[in-house]
């Protein structure tokens, strides 16, 4: 392998940090819409329909086989496909799309059962010190923050070890698209176990180590 | 609680056998993706059992060097890959007996129909891929170790330059034959490929055969035997069977109608 190993872990590294950054910014907005509504389901009435959907879309996108999340997008950016003039299949942003397909719901959806979870007197509080829409929007995620979190370690944890998404649409390249986990079925093949059970630990490691920052993080704040 | 998990144990492992037939013996093959990509064993496997009713044929479909690693453990009872020079350090090294010859599949340096670099025009492979270098023009490598991979190696051996090459033109994919294919057509690349895989994958792909033909470019395959495998006598069955006339008229039927060219040609004795 003429690539360093660090260059993949780096690799690996920024492209499930984005593509998990990106999901949040997705996730966490509509993960506390769909909590706010559930804190007020009583008196909201209106497009309810709506909601139970976007919630069961959520749900569903939080269990989403991410094979076929990666064919799907394979078949969107292939040259023959409506995205195809982009010529973004097996690059890196193609990696980073599939991944924030994947990380978005989870977000979403830890979001959602964070910020649910909350007291409904809490926004009746809000409204009777006079704030509106937007500032009981904002207080309903500070108090959710730990877990947003938690989300944030969950969704980078899942799409950095994912592997057949990131296969299909990234391809593996070396030196271009070949991440920690492409690197390891790649190790497997060539009959390398001892490589590819070294950089599994690696894996490991990395994804402990944020779940570790995020815990010592919600400790010192609880 | 320790009953309850041996009772666990035993209904897991029965689990595990059901769909088994008890009187059968499972012969468990290592080959390579390109023989499984190309779909020969889809017609190999069942005509095994029909002459060897007593043996059920599994095959693992991995790079020749995984292969030969699942032989080292005594994972698999036989192997069916190409890769001469491992091939014989495999048997030296005391993993395996009874290399014998079975099959050839040609290679194809394919690449995009207007041809930008003229390889068709090459003196041979090597020239070829010299011409290919010297453009820059993008290249998909497999860089997996598969026997493919080594024999495109060899022919990068051969050249006036080699790779590791400087810039974004040379992509390793480190996949399959399949999935190097799909990247080369979508990335307009040139590429090395066996021509049975090609063949079968040549309706979905926008690549056109430009390179083929001399002896370099052939891909010879072997039975090897597992010394000490769970099922030795299977493992010979497979090897006397595929290396016999019933098994060479498999491998030359394989894909005639459909191609008008035989996908893999069986060694003549």
């Amino acid at each position: 392998m003429s690539e360093t190993l660090l260059e993949i872990v780096i690799r690996s590294i920024f492209v499930s940090g984005i593509a998990t950054m990106i999901g949040l910014a997705i996730g966490i907005p509509v993960g506390a819409a769909l909590g706010l509504w559930k804190l007020q389901r009583k008196r909201a009435t209106h497009g309810r329909r709506g909601r139970l959907l976007l919630l069961a879309l959520v749900n569903t996108g939080m269990g989403l086989p991410p094979v076929v999340v990666g064919v799907f997008i394979a078949i969107t950016l292939s040259r023959s496909g409506p995205l195809g003039f982009f010529e973004l299949l097996y690059s890196v942003p193609a990696i980073i799309i599939a991944q924030v397909v994947l990380s978005a719901p989870l977000s979403a959806g830890i979001t959602y059962a964070t910020v649910a979870s909350l007291p409904e007197r809490f926004i009746l509080q809000l409204r009777a010190f006079g704030a509106n829409g937007r500032q009981v929007f904002r207080e309903l995620l500070w108090e959710s923050r730990l877990g947003i979190l938690a989300a944030a370690a969950v969704g980078f944890g899942q799409v950095i070890s994912e592997v057949g998404a990131v296969t299909i649409v990234g391809g593996n390249i070396e030196g271009s698209t070949r991440v920690m986990t492409t690197a390891i079925v790649l190790e497997a093949r060539k009959g390398e176990f001892i490589a590819a059970l070294g950089l599994g630990l690696v894996l490991l490691a990395l994804v402990f180590g944020a779940n570790l920052l995020v815990a010592r993080f919600q400790e010192s704040r609880r | 609680m320790k009953n309850f998990a041996t009772l666990l144990l035993i209904f897991s492992i029965s689990m595990t056998m059901v769909g088994c037939d008890p009187s059968k013996s499972v012969v468990t093959l290592a080959s390579t993706t390109s023989t499984e990509d190309s779909g020969l064993f889809s017609v190999l496997a069942p005509a095994f059992e029909e002459d060897n009713p007593d043996y059920e044929l599994r095959v693992i479909a991995v790079g020749t060097g995984e292969a030969l690693e699942l032989g080292r453990r005594k994972d698999a009872d036989i192997l069916l890959v190409h890769a001469p020079i491992s091939e014989i350090e495999f048997i030296e090294s005391g993993h395996g007996v009874n290399r014998k010859e079975v099959m050839r599949n040609d290679f194809v340096l394919l690449g995009p129909s207007d041809d930008p670099v003229g390889i068709a025009s090459a003196a041979d492979s090597i020239d070829a891929l010299e011409m290919i270098a010297k453009a820059e023009s993008d290249y998909v490598s497999r860089g997996d170790e598969s026997g493919t991979h080594k024999k495109e190696t060899s022919l990068w051996d051969e050249a006036s330059v080699q790779p590791p090459f400087e810039g974004d033109w040379f992509i390793s994919t480190g996949q399959g034959m399949g999935n190097s294919l799909t990247i080369a057509s979508e990335k307009q690349a040139y590429i090395l490929s066996d021509k049975a895989t090609y063949l079968t994958r040549q309706d979905n792909l926008e690549l056109s055969a430009l390179f083929q033909g001399g002896s370099d470019l052939s891909n010879f395959y072997s039975v090897i035997e597992v010394t000490d495998a769970s099922e030795t006598e299977g493992a010979k069955a497979f090897s006397d069977w595929i290396t016999s006339a019933a098994g060479k008229s498999v491998i030359s039927g394989f894909g005639s109608d459909e191609f008008t060219e035989p996908l893999f040609i069986p060694t003549q004795e």
